[in-house]
């Protein structure tokens, strides 16, 4: 039994929020930097040396790469041997958000009810939390800041089994089609596969926190990751969506088991601002 | 051929006329900022005949909800938000005069057709270079709704603030054209 004191885990959360928002993972500006190289529209290249500079100039001077920080979701996998003492878990890390957004002066872009007032909540929490207990004596956080435009153009849907693979493929490239310019091209496109109703939506995200480049470990599903990113990078849409030659950075697929009666399917659209950072306490 | 055209605000119909679609714009002088929740407050003093918080004629509005600024800074960063969702909204300020808007995404029918009737252009700014282009931003003070935050009314003073026409008075259409020219069947 291993004791943690809610006041770590507040400032891990803190420093990750800032991180995740200032400094552009490695595997991402290389995929930008390839993506350069094959682009061929004027617009789509100077676009992306424009994405690539900006990614200096949020590092070095620790500003947002993006206006949109995000909605603050976190991914804890808690090891069964740890007591948190001094504070309630939840608690802790929505205070790390606090702290973070306010201390890394990043947007405050939560409202308080999603439909009628709609009032912000000033301080960029609640946070999303899923939580995991696993074996062992650590915890780790995965914060993944989601901004509103290309989550906006995520879906799920309930495909039946006769659908079949092909069917999969079809509903990715025609969400991706179908979003165009909205989600900032290039985009990562998470795709969940099984699982139930939530659970599918959850695939997906998680499919997003795996590095680019990266493919499934199972070669089948790895040919499919293959097969719509190439498929999808002909739509044409290219950076911006003002048309090019580079629409799609990756594609990640995640499953899960389902229903016999069931095949259900997500997309979470990630814009080029891939943005995750995790610790380990 | 794309041209890249120094531009001062405000816009008058000439200026807005001109625009064909590829054209890159340095933007300079003065634009306004709102998003969704301004938007909705300011259609609605339409629909009820009351004067707007701002004079928009002639004006460009940058669909915009910036970081908080660091201190010394005039703005924290700022890039676009995707403009469709101001779709339902904007032929009614551009029916009272807006010239300009500034975004990113394609806009919808609605729009273009105001944009045809009254003379209005719509400019792409790059989603997600937002560090880089609150460098082009000199000056910003909140003018209308300081309640709604990042949402609030903005006067920003701009200096070559990089945008390309993305849809023009014309009905041209960037995004088609482009995905047209280099979409591989």
């Amino acid at each position: 039994m291993r004791e943690v004191q809610a006041q770590q885990i507040t400032g891990a959360v803190k420093n990750l929020c800032m991180d995740a928002n200032f400094d552009l993972g490695q595997d991402v500006v290389e995929s930008l930097k390839r993506s350069l190289e094959k682009e061929e529209s004027p617009s789509g290249k100077e676009i992306l040396e424009m994405i690539l500079e900006n990614a200096d100039i949020a590092r070095e001077e620790r500003l947002p790469i993006c206006q949109d920080t995000g909605f603050a979701v976190l991914f804890v996998e808690l090891g069964q041997d740890v007591h948190i003492v001094g504070g309630q878990f939840e608690e802790a890390v929505n205070e790390g958000v606090r702290q973070g957004y306010a201390e890394g002066y990043l947007r405050k872009s939560i409202v308080d009810d999603p439909v009628l007032e709609r009032k912000n909540t000033t301080d960029n929490t609640p946070a999303v939390i899923h939580t995991r207990i696993v074996p062992g004596e650590q915890i780790r956080i995965v914060f993944a800041p989601k901004g509103g435009g290309s989550e906006n153009m995520s879906e799920v849907k309930m495909m039946k089994a006769a659908d079949g693979i092909d069917g999969v493929k079809d509903f990715v490239i025609d969400k991706v089609s179908r979003s165009g310019g909205n989600p900032c091209p290039p985009v990562v496109v998470g795709v969940g596969i099984g699982g139930t109703f939530e659970k599918v939506a959850m695939l997906a995200k998680q499919a997003l926190l795996r590095p680019l480049g990266q493919r499934h470990p199972d070669a089948r599903f790895a040919a499919v990751e293959e097969e719509i990113l190439e498929r999808v990078n002909r739509l044409g849409i290219g950076p911006m969506g003002l048309g090019g030659r580079v629409s799609v950075l990756d594609v990640h697929l995640e499953v899960f088991p389902c229903h016999i009666a069931s095949m259900p399917v997500a997309v979470n659209m990630q814009c080029h601002a891939a943005r995750h950072k995790e610790t380990v306490i | 051929m794309a041209e890249t055209i120094r531009l001062q605000t405000p816009l008058s119909d000439e200026d807005v006329k001109r625009l064909k679609i590829g054209d890159k714009v340095l933007l300079n002088g003065i634009i306004y900022t709102g998003r969704d929740a301004a938007h909705k407050r300011l259609v609605e003093l339409i629909d009820a005949g009351k004067d707007l918080p701002v004079d928009i004629r002639g004006q460009i509005i940058y669909y915009v909800g910036p970081s908080p600024a660091k201190p010394g800074k005039p703005i924290g960063s700022a890039g676009p938000t995707t403009s469709y969702r101001m779709d339902p909204y904007a032929p009614a300020l551009i029916a009272q005069g807006l010239k300009g808007m500034i975004g990113k995404g394609p806009r919808g029918e609605g729009v273009v057709e105001a944009m045809k009737q009254h003379g209005a252009v719509y400019l792409g700014a790059v989603g997600g270079a937002a560090a880089l282009i609150a460098r082009a931003i000199k000056k910003a003070e909140v003018v209308a709704y300081e309640d709604l935050g990042p949402e609030a009314i903005r006067r920003l003073e701009v200096e070559d603030l990089p945008v390309i026409v993305a849809q023009d008075a014309h009905g041209g259409d960037l995004f088609r054209e482009g995905v047209d020219r280099y979409r591989q069947d």
